[in-house]
């Protein structure tokens, strides 16, 4: 029962712009899929080349950026700003500054920049930095962009009407902050004319290969991980109906954490040319980074503390639960391949690829799920999801597509790697590089096989988003509850 | 914990958080990367690494194009196995002019950091246009289309003179005859200018082709020069010091 304080309160909740967060969760799913079905199709094309068509559009070389960058920016980023903007509001008790035209513009042109990035990918234009592939213009753009999506959060925190700044804007606004910083710095260059897409980067070689890896890093660290931490910090105590576990735990974390990332980009460049100090300093500091990272999985996970139950009727609170149980698991399968002696074995193979898709499809996908499964009744005014039935097969679904892609690419990472070093006995190499491309291809498969699971649970997700949209109610049995609650009596 | 008790400040002020967090992020990055400009042992002291041609230049941008550094990495690492299979470890000097640096993340195919020379240019027009036919088990795309398309190089000098901007040392000759110089490496004769400038370039007609000079011309040259350019027979361990 609502206590009066708290029905007075909502009485004088200010009206939020609630019209751009839609708009943003739509975009999230519909580039979700996009990403994940454009990942689907190159996966298939590392076992069948025939499916590159030798046609220069649809070549792994110019898809995979395609794919890297729908599932970061289109469909994160979209879950990001949307998040982001929704969570300000509430926790600030004031609507957008700016208000529904600042919001407008920073809604299209994300839009734009991504549909300009995903042209210039297919058609070749590309800088050739990962995950920062798109050519100069889109770049001043995205930033004119960015500068107002920090004028819209930060002017809306400076305008709020609660004392403290919550938890979750700190990583919301590191968030912002750093992608700024990172995206000018690393995306320096020269066009060679102005009527013309082309441009060379300001940097060359060595220093050229650390900016780049001290942007991907951070572009995992504070794109990846500090705005979806900020997404933790809002959806997690919201869907359990608890406080955050430690105030103090998350003020530790979240100054370790920013301060820590920064520095564990040379990680990306062991035994290259890059000089020996600055690898072990990125060995170092990554190496540290799995303390912070775990202080923010335990206070993610805590939160539950006395709620665990729920996990068992609540599925959308599962999907965030076990997208921060991922994040742990990541977070410290990151620091083991900073290793020197590890990265020796695991860089330059699969083993990488899948690491990755256990942050991004564990965390990053499955924390942005329930906060979309979190929104979309709320949004739209549903009474409820149209079914937590179909919550929980994508769930499962997904949840398999997972496993079944990060062991074959364990398999084949490991595997591989340890083919390019062995010898005879005769102090032969004893594989060609070719006969170690052969022995991946079951790996392949597999791997492709959990796309395709991943993809099968996001169509649910799309189509029981859909129906709640309409306002439709599927008649379900409640969900079962555990032998715990059957066994105890009930007075 | 005192300090924790003083965050009370950071948390109700905006503009303080704002500025302690772009203070915290910056530190990382400025301690990294900014001694590798000043540090003068970061590049090695060898000889031969030069710009290159204006045409190695054009494939080495339809390298970029094709996103090939998707699955070929441009770097050896200092490893028994790496060494003998793909040759010496690079060095920071080979990719000195390298802008953007191409030395990868992954290898689905093999290193080419010193593919330059391994193979003949047929083989190469013949694996590209069809991978398979040559690798059975290879994975890789097939590009055939570069083999019909001509090579647009209209604008080759203004690309000299960019990167000649970012410090590229390509001489007033260099940019003067970019045009010549493209068209010279991709035939059978009237080279000894073109070497004169650019030492150990290949020269030829790369796809067998001398009436048309195709995108594939360039991306070959390209390969072709890869890894050769420093005499590493030649190179004292005092001067591979970092």
């Amino acid at each position: 029962m609502a206590s009066i304080a708290q029905l007075s309160r909502e009485a004088a909740a200010p009206a939020y712009d609630e019209d751009v967060v839609r708009w943003f969760t739509i975009a999230t799913v519909f580039w979700g899929i996009v990403g994940f079905l454009v990942g689907v199709v190159i996966a298939f094309q590392l076992a069948y080349p025939v499916l590159n068509l030798d046609l220069e559009w649809t070549t792994f070389g110019r898809l995979r950026p395609l794919h890297t960058s729908a599932v970061i920016f289109a469909f994160g980023g979209n879950a990001l700003l949307g998040t982001s903007l929704y969570v300000v509001q509430r926790t600030c008790r004031v609507p957008l500054f700016g208000g529904p035209l600042l919001a407008g513009f920073l809604f299209w042109g994300y839009q734009l920049f991504i549909v300009m990035a995903a042209l210039g990918y297919v058609t070749g234009v590309t800088q050739s930095r990962e995950y920062a592939e798109p050519e100069w213009y889109v770049d001043l753009w995205l930033t004119i962009v960015w500068v107002v999506y920090l004028i819209v959060f930060f002017g809306t925190i400076l305008n709020r009407k609660e004392p403290h700044i919550y938890v979750a804007n700190w990583f919301y606004l590191a968030f912002i902050v750093t992608i700024a910083m990172l995206h000018i710095v690393n995306n320096l260059a020269v066009p060679v004319s102005l009527f013309g897409a082309k441009s060379y980067s300001l940097f060359a070689g060595v220093q050229d290969a650390l900016t780049q890896w001290w942007y991907g890093h951070n572009a995992v660290g504070f794109f990846l991980t500090a705005g979806f931490l900020g997404i933790m910090y809002y959806f997690v105590p919201k869907q359990a109906e608890r406080p955050v576990y430690s105030y103090r735990l998350s003020i530790i974390h979240f100054w370790a954490l920013i301060f820590l990332y920064i520095w564990a980009g040379p990680h990306h460049l062991h035994f290259t040319a890059l000089p020996d100090w600055a690898q072990v300093l990125g060995m170092t500091f990554s190496l540290m980074l799995w303390m912070p990272s775990w202080g923010g999985m335990i206070n993610g996970l805590m939160t539950l503390s006395g709620a665990w139950d729920k996990l068992r009727t609540d599925p959308v609170l599962r999907f965030l639960v076990v997208s921060v149980a991922f994040y742990g698991m990541s977070t410290f399968e990151g620091p083991l391949m900073s290793i020197r002696q590890v990265n020796a074995l695991s860089h330059y193979t699969d083993w990488t690829v899948g690491h990755v898709h256990s942050g991004a499809l564990g965390w990053v996908a499955f924390v942005s799920f329930g906060a979309v499964y979190y929104l979309v009744p709320r949004l739209w005014r549903a009474q409820r999801l149209y079914s937590l039935k179909l919550v929980e097969w994508h769930f499962w679904i997904a949840t398999l597509g997972i496993v079944l892609y990060i062991t074959s690419m364990w398999v084949s990472g490991i595997m591989q790697g340890l083919m390019w070093r062995s010898y005879d006995s005769l102090g032969f190499l004893q594989f060609s590089f070719i006969e170690t491309v052969e022995a991946m291809h079951p790996f392949y498969v597999i791997r492709a096989l959990g796309g395709v699971l991943f993809l099968t649970g996001a169509l649910v997700m799309a189509y029981n988003l859909y129906r709640t949209t309409r306002g439709d109610i599927r008649t379900e049995e409640p969900m079962p509850v555990g032998a715990a609650a059957r066994l105890a009596p009930a007075e | 914990m005192a300090l924790i008790a003083h965050h009370e400040k950071v948390e109700t002020r905006g503009l303080l958080l704002l500025v302690l967090i772009l203070i915290t992020v910056s530190i990382g990055g400025i301690v990294q990367i900014a001694p590798l400009f000043t540090i003068e042992s970061t590049i090695e002291r060898v000889q031969g690494v030069r710009p290159y041609t204006p045409l190695e230049l054009a494939g080495r941008n339809i390298y970029i194009r094709e996103g090939c550094y998707n699955c070929h990495s441009q770097m050896i690492r200092p490893f028994r196995d790496e060494v003998e299979r793909y040759g010496h470890y690079s060095l920071a000097a080979e990719s000195m002019y390298d802008h953007p640096f191409q030395w990868g993340s992954k290898r689905t195919g093999p290193d080419l950091a010193r593919v330059g020379g391994k193979y003949s240019n047929e083989w190469h027009v013949a694996h590209m246009v069809d991978p398979q036919s040559v690798v059975p088990e290879s994975n890789m795309p097939g590009y055939p289309f570069l083999l019909e398309r001509e090579l647009r190089f209209a604008d080759v000098a203004d690309h000299l003179r960019t990167l000649r901007k970012l410090g590229v040392p390509y001489s007033d000759e260099m940019i003067e005859n970019a045009r010549a110089d493209l068209l010279a490496q991709a035939s059978a004769e009237g080279q000894e200018g073109l070497l004169a400038r650019y030492p150990k370039a290949a020269t030829g007609v790369f796809d067998g082709k001398p009436e048309r000079l195709t995108e594939m011309d360039a991306l070959v040259a390209y390969l072709q020069i890869l890894g050769r350019m420093v005499d590493l027979t030649d190179v004292r361990i005092e001067d591979l010091l970092q």
